[in-house]
């Protein structure tokens, strides 16, 4: 059975802006798949209808067998703690620890009051600990996180994540605040998730090379359609399809790569 | 472009002080002020105060009393901001953009704040006086309700200038509302809010001499009764009082500042 399911999804903002017009796809259980387009193309509003960061207009999210938007606010809590989010900003709070953000993962599972004075379980600071090792933060466990570099902090940010046993990763642009070598770092740690652990990711990406190097399956998307949705080996066309004019060098990246 | 871009911005600037002068020129016409007479006094001016107004060996004996009012208007203005702040504080949590509970709210919290903080702290005073009468609760409840307008505004600004991340990704992690305020807004917006308060404290004790004259409390009290009864020696040392305890409030709170943030 499919994970995710998405029919005719719509998006509109204000009264004329078509962020979104009825995009279907489907996600199998741990697949990784990489959404790219230009930018405004749509991508992060469909990251955020997915687990109604967003409210769609029209259309239908299933995610685990659960009918979204019939979600109330309680039962849309419970149904977001099956989903990390991955943010391009990395969205910590900054002023904060790494352990103590990474624990935030964790508030879903918590009463409120639990939550406010942040009483934690013994079993999940040590997974806390756990996932922090396993993304190699072990020394910066105590340090607040705006003294961590870039890629520091998107690691802390896939800890928060992780530690809330998701089912499913949404992913946007993690890497576009990046350098190179780390953002090679983010994109293999992402990897690992979906093979090792077997958690289904959904990144937007805006470097077609890095998609075509990671996913299993790409699905372009162009002024809010989806114009590709197929295996990671696109022709020079439809890299030009899905980014349109602006794909100049683009197109030439993807030919030296095939090249190789 | 870049050029093109700063001739634009030299051009702005000239058009930006050309109207300032006309905007002068015009108002010194209408308001029929005498700008010769004007500058012309100062010398005056400065030869009265320093002939006059200066403390003297005798106006030091009223050191304590002085020293009595100045403390009453120093807590006045701490205790009108403390509890205005709290008060702004739960009003800012229901206008924030990222915090709201629903637009509705959100707006009519922002209403309440902008007219709270649009009218000036002296119409409060007069206003409240009709009230209270000369007492120290018309002091505190018009430096109170005058910081709630003005922190409010601040707070709200602050809440989403640097907490908007973090908050977006716990609603995504599934945590509750007030789980959110607690763990994502309150640790980034203090150490900015407290500096608010700070700000506004200052700000108060130098319009509480004012609001003091005009309600007949504290250190703007003494100094009219001083002015008045012709001892311009002591009213010239509650100046001198009033200065150093604004620089003090302003080293202490600068202090803090650096601490923590
Ligand atoms: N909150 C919003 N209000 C109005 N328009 C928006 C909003 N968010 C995004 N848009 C518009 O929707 C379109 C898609 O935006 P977005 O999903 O951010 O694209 P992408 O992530 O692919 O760059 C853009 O034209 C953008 O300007
Ligand atoms: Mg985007």
């Amino acid at each position: 059975m499919n994970l995710l399911e998405v029919t005719n999804l719509s998006k509109q903002y204000g009264h004329d802006l078509l962020a979104l017009q009825n995009i279907s796809f489907s996600v199998q259980n741990g697949e990784f798949v990489a959404v790219i387009g230009p930018s405004g193309a749509g991508k992060s509003t469909l990251l955020r209808c997915i687990n109604r960061m967003i409210d769609p207009t029209d259309g239908e999210v299933v995610f685990d067998g659960v009918q979204m938007s019939k979600l109330k606010k309680n039962e849309l809590r419970m149904q977001r703690r099956k989903i990390g989010m991955i943010f391009q900003h990395y969205n910590l709070v900054s002023r904060l620890t790494v352990i103590e953000n990474v624990l935030h993962g964790r508030l879903g599972y918590k009463s409120t009051f639990a939550g406010i004075v942040s009483h934690y379980g013994k079993d999940e600071k040590k997974q806390a600990f756990e996932i922090i090792e396993m993304l190699g933060l072990t020394e910066q466990v105590y340090k607040r996180c705006d003294q961590l570099s870039g890629g520091q902090k998107q690691r802390v940010g896939i800890a928060r994540a992780l530690i809330q046993n998701p089912r499913m990763m949404l992913c946007d642009e993690p890497i576009a605040s990046l350098d190179p070598s780390a953002s090679k770092v983010i994109m293999d740690y992402l990897r690992n998730i979906s093979t090792k652990l077997g958690i289904t990711c959904l990144v937007n990406l805006h470097q077609v090379d890095v998609a075509l190097n990671y996913a299993d399956r790409i699905i372009g998307v162009n002024k809010g359609k989806i114009v590709y949705d197929g295996p990671p080996n696109l022709t020079p066309e439809e890299v030009y399809m899905i980014y349109g004019s602006a794909a100049g060098d683009l197109i030439f990246d993807v030919g030296g790569q095939h090249a190789s | 472009m870049r050029v093109e871009a700063l001739v634009k911005k030299r051009k702005y600037n000239v058009i930006f002080f050309a109207v300032l002068l006309i905007l002068t020129l015009t108002s010194i016409v209408l308001t029929e002020f005498d700008a010769a007479k004007g500058i012309t006094s100062i010398p005056r001016a400065i030869r009265w105060a320093t002939s006059n107004f200066y403390p003297d060996i005798k106006s030091l004996e009223k050191i304590p009393r002085i020293w009595i009012k100045l403390r009453e208007t120093i807590f006045l203005s701490i205790a009108a901001t403390t509890m205005a702040a709290i008060c702004a504080a739960f009003l800012a949590l229901l206008g924030s953009k990222t915090t709201r509970v629903n637009r509705l709210l959100g707006a009519a919290s922002r209403g309440i704040s902008s007219i709270f903080r649009n009218i000036p702290l002296t119409a409060w005073a007069l206003i409240l006086l009709l009230s209270f009468g000369q007492s120290s609760l018309t002091g505190f409840f018009a430096l109170f309700f005058f910081n709630f307008g003005f922190l409010a505004r601040a707070f709200v600004d602050t809440i989403d200038e640097v907490s908007s991340d973090g908050v977006e990704a716990l609603q995504a992690a599934g945590a509750t509302y007030f789980q959110i305020i607690f763990q994502a807004v309150i640790p980034t917006c203090l150490p900015q809010m407290i500096s608010w308060i700070l700000f506004m404290i200052e700000t108060n004790i130098r319009s509480a001499t004012l609001i003091g004259i005009l309600t007949g409390t504290g250190i703007g009290f003494i100094f009219e009764l001083y002015y008045k009864s012709f001892q311009y020696h002591v009213a010239s040392l509650v100046v001198i009082f009033i200065i150093i305890s604004v620089l003090v409030i302003e080293f202490i709170s600068n202090y803090v500042r650096r601490v923590i943030l």
